[in-house]
Order: structure tokens, then C-alpha cells, then sequence
């Protein structure tokens, strides 16, 4: 008797993008396994951003197919695409929180806009969910704007995790923050995906936090995956692609766009 | 020649990107008009932009209509004094204000503070992917963050131009009664015999039509914005220049389609 492998939680075949004359994605093939947490790793402009942008259906790819839960996404109407999105949470680069409202409706934006509570039970659940981020609920009230980097992107999290999602995507979670709150909200980040038992796909050039946070890494330079195996086996990973990104090394098979 | 040729092709290359922006103007005019219809409504922030374009407007365009209409007054009576026809003073106000002026300036003192604030909004929210989060979050941007400021800045102008047309006839009236010695009940029985329906609702048809043309300039430019803030100013600039120029091109186009003969 065979077992039957489950499907990947994300399947990705083929994925090509490209704008004008240059190539972002170039036939990228990945799986990511469900419950399990991979890092996508590469320098800037390897075509991270664009990977994630596809899959979240805010840049729509040349080629190839993205299925979830074994469907094809990009094939899919707006209405569909939106219940699709509604078990998906995520956190940007930037935080991008929205200035225009305080930290609470930002938490429950998602939960309010989906009619799943009303405003006058968001404001608590927020109070909730800021707790599961370490922020007390003094912060509710403030403006994000009020809020240092760091809190700004606690308060991303405890947005992403708002609607308890299957998936949650983390775009450079730890840039532009101090090596000990990267640190912190590193920890949070895995200890919230493991209480929701979601899927995190994640993109980062920050090598602690990728082996932090990751189960799987894969590497992509030039719009295709080079490597990918145990967040474990990173730093003996044999692939001069990883090798040279893992050190920091000028010389190896990466050479960046520099005029001299 | 070659230098010749490369200027007619710049004229060429500049004229094809007009055409492809008021292209794509027309677009997202088309789907912003086709999401106005179909659910969800959001009408806290549709509320929220009513005062925003419409109360928080009011002082501006007040001032400029009451000023306006003081200068008409002074004008108009200086003007007419030469062919002995000051009389007709009054009537000349009225119409003016609320054929023209009444719509014109408030629509371009509302480009200025409320097209520059939408595109600048909306712009900052664009290079710091606010946008992109609202759709992950499974909010349509367009509906969550055009539909409510086209819609409010369509039904708000109409009320702000009565408001300026009122103010700007009173401006005159200040003018005509304290300044030239007009008899003030002569003064507002001129200004009433020849003023006829269609002056007053065809500036509240310009009014309406300029505020959709502010929001939907403000909000183009805006979710079309890119490359931090310097595409945030430019989309700014680009807002209000470009809806100041529609305001006068539709003022025209509105214009003959009521009163031309």
C-alpha cells in the first residue's frame, strides 16, 4: 500500500515575469509544504519582492501557474481571489500600516472589512491580539505614526495574524531594526505561526533571522531557485550561490549591478 | 534632417503619451463609476469626506466668492458708468456669479486644496504599500479609497456653489449699497428680475461635474504614483494642474451646451 503525498500548501510552476527587458522571474519552480515555515533568500533585486507580489495577486505574472491548497490562483475571479486572501495574512516590509486610522482598526482592519465583527467588538479583540505581540493596550489608541519601528511592526504582525490565517507571507520582517528587536520579532513571528499552525513564506537578505524563522531556505538569483534545503544545512550547503550570499563574499557566481 | 526628424518624433512621442493617459483617465473613470454601484458601500468614509471636501472648504470658498463678487460689483460699475448704464450693475453680478464664478473658482479652490490633498494621500499610501495591504486584506482600493471621494466631491461641490453664489451676489451687494450708493431694495429687485432658473442649475451642473473631475484627477494621480516622494510631489502637482485645466475645458463644453444659440 503507497501513501498518498499531501499536495503543497503553495505550488509554483513555471512563474516567469518580466518588465520591459528585464527578466524578474524566469521559470521559477517551488513548493512549500503545509505547516512549514520556508525563507526565500537572494540579494536585492533578485526577484524576492516580485515572488511574493505574484503569489498575493498584486503583480500578475507573465507565465506559469500558482496553485493553493491545489488551486490555480491566478486563474481565479476577483471574488474568489478575495476569500482566497481572506485566509492569508501579511506583513510588509514598511509595516504599511494605515495612518489614517489608530493601531486598534488597524489590527481589525481585515476583520471588520470582512463583516466579521463589528467595530464596537473589534476594539477589545484588538487589545487581545496586540497582547499576543507583546504591546499593551495603551498602544490601541495611538496613531501609528506614534509608533517607533519596532512597534510599528509588532503592530503589522498582530495585523497579519488578526484573521488567524492559514498562510502568512513576511516580507523583510527584520530590515531596518536594531539586531536585538530583528531578534524579538523573529521569536514572535515563530511563535505566532506555530500557534496557528500556519504556513509562513517568508523573503529576507538577513541571514539570523532566516535561520530563525526558517525550516526550509531557498535561494534565487535572477528569478530562478538555486538551492534549497534544511535551514540547518545553510552554511554547509555545498552551492556557491549560498556559500557567497552566506559570507558576504565579492567573489563567487553573484556579481551585482555596480557601475565603477 | 536627423535633428528635424528627431524633433517631429519627440512631438509625436509626446502626443501619444497624452492620448495614452487620458486613455487610461478614462478607464479607471469607467471602473470607479462601475464599483459607485455594486457593493460593498463604505458610507462612514463617504460621510467623512463630505466634511472633508465640503465643510473644511467652506472658509475658502467662501472668502473667494464674497471678494469676487465685491470686485464684480466695482468693475461692472466703473465699466458701465462710461455708457451711462449703471444700472445694470446688479444684473450683471448675478449672472456672472452664478453662471461662472460661482462654479469656476469654487471648483479651482477646491482642485487646489482638495486635489492636492487626495493625490498626496493616496500617493503617500501607494509608495508605502498601503494600497497593496488593503487588497491583501481583502478590500478593493478602488471602492475603499475612490469611490467614496469621487461620489462625496460630486454631491459636495453643488452644495459649496450655492453657498459661493449666495456670498458673492451679497459681495456685490455691499459693494452696490455702501460704496456706490445703489437704493438697497432696487439693488436686489435687479438682481432677481432677469436671474432665471437655468443660470442658478447650470452652475450647480458645472459644480458637480467639476468636483468628479477633482476626485478623479486627485485619486488618478495618486494610485498611479511611484518612486517615493518625489512621485508623491509630482502626483501632486500633476492633480491639481491637470483638473484645473478640465475644469476650464468642461466650464466651456457645459457652457455651450446650456446657452449656446
Amino acid at each position: 500500500m503507497t501513501s498518498v503525498e499531501p499536495p503543497p500548501k503553495i505550488r509554483i510552476r513555471g512563474l516567469s515575469k518580466a518588465f520591459g527587458p528585464k527578466v524578474v522571474l524566469d521559470k521559477l519552480d517551488l513548493d512549500v509544504p503545509a505547516g512549514s515555515s520556508i525563507v526565500v533568500i537572494g540579494g536585492s533585486g533578485s526577484g524576492k519582492s516580485v515572488l511574493i507580489k505574484c503569489i498575493l495577486g498584486l503583480i500578475t505574472p507573465d507565465a506559469g501557474t500558482i496553485e493553493i491548497d491545489g488551486r490555480d490562483v491566478l486563474s481565479m475571479g476577483r471574488a474568489e481571489r478575495d476569500a482566497v486572501n481572506g485566509h492569508i495574512g501579511m506583513l510588509f516590509q514598511g509595516a504599511a500600516l494605515f495612518d489614517s486610522l489608530p493601531v486598534w482598526e488597524n489590527v481589525c482592519f481585515g476583520l471588520i472589512a470582512k463583516r466579521r465583527i463589528s467595530r464596537r467588538e473589534a476594539k477589545p479583540r484588538a487589545v487581545e491580539i496586540l497582547a499576543q505581540v507583546g504591546l499593551g493596550a495603551d498602544v490601541a489608541e495611538l496613531s501609528p505614526s506614534e509608533l517607533s519601528g519596532g512597534m510599528q511592526k509588532r503592530v503589522a504582525l498582530a495585523r497579519a495574524i488578526a484573521a488567524q490565517p492559514d498562510i502568512v507571507f513576511f516580507d523583510e520582517p527584520t530590515t531596518g531594526l536594531d539586531p536585538i528587536m530583528g531578534a524579538i520579532i523573529d521569536d514572535l513571528i515563530v511563535a505566532q505561526v506555530k500557534r496557528l499552525g500556519a504556513t509562513a513564506f517568508s523573503i529576507t537578505h538577513d541571514m539570523a533571522s532566516a535561520q530563525r524563522i526558517a525550516d526550509t531556505v531557498a535561494m534565487i538569483h535572477k528569478g530562478s531557485i538555486v538551492w534549497k534545503g534544511p535551514a540547518a544545512a545553510i552554511r554547509d550547503s555545498g552551492n556557491p550561490y549560498v556559500d557567497q550570499f552566506v559570507t558576504g563574499s565579492t567573489e563567487g557566481p553573484i556579481r551585482m549591478e555596480v557601475r565603477r | 534632417m536627423g535633428a528635424v526628424l528627431g524633433f517631429i518624433g519627440s512631438i509625436g512621442a509626446g502626443l501619444f503619451s497624452v492620448l495614452a493617459t487620458a486613455g487610461q483617465v478614462v478607464l479607471f473613470a469607467v471602473s470607479a463609476l462601475g464599483h459607485c454601484v455594486r457593493p460593498p458601500f463604505y458610507p462612514r468614509l463617504l460621510g467623512r469626506q463630505m466634511l472633508e471636501i465640503g465643510y473644511f472648504s467652506l472658509p475658502v470658498v467662501a472668502l473667494t466668492a464674497i471678494f469676487s463678487g465685491m470686485v464684480l460689483a466695482l468693475q461692472s460699475y466703473t465699466g458701465f458708468a462710461r455708457f451711462s448704464a449703471e444700472g445694470a450693475v446688479a444684473t450683471v453680478v448675478v449672472l456672472s456669479i452664478t453662471r461662472e464664478l460661482g462654479p469656476v473658482l469654487a471648483g479651482l479652490m477646491v482642485a487646489g486644496r482638495i486635489g492636492a490633498a487626495i493625490a498626496a494621500e493616496i500617493g503617500t499610501m501607494r509608495v508605502t504599500d498601503q494600497i497593496d495591504a488593503l487588497t491583501t486584506l481583502s478590500t478593493n482600493p478602488m471602492k475603499y479609497l475612490v469611490v467614496p471621494r469621487l461620489v462625496a466631491a460630486t454631491l459636495v461641490l453643488p452644495m459649496l456653489v450655492v453657498v459661493a453664489d449666495i456670498l458673492g451676489v451679497m459681495g456685490g451687494f455691499i459693494v452696490g449699497v455702501f460704496k456706490l450708493d445703489f437704493n438697497a431694495g432696487a439693488y436686489m429687485t435687479r438682481t432677481w428680475e432677469f436671474l432665471k432658473f437655468e443660470d442658478v442649475f447650470s452652475g450647480l451642473v458645472k459644480a458637480a461635474v467639476f468636483g468628479f473631475v477633482i476626485a478623479l484627477m486627485g485619486c488618478f494621480q495618486g494610485y498611479h504614483s511611484k518612486g517615493g516622494a518625489q512621485g508623491v510631489g509630482a502626483a501632486t502637482t500633476n492633480a491639481v494642474v491637470s483638473a484645473s485645466i478640465l475644469i476650464l475645458v468642461f466650464n466651456y463644453v457645459i457652457t455651450e451646451l446650456f446657452f449656446a444659440r
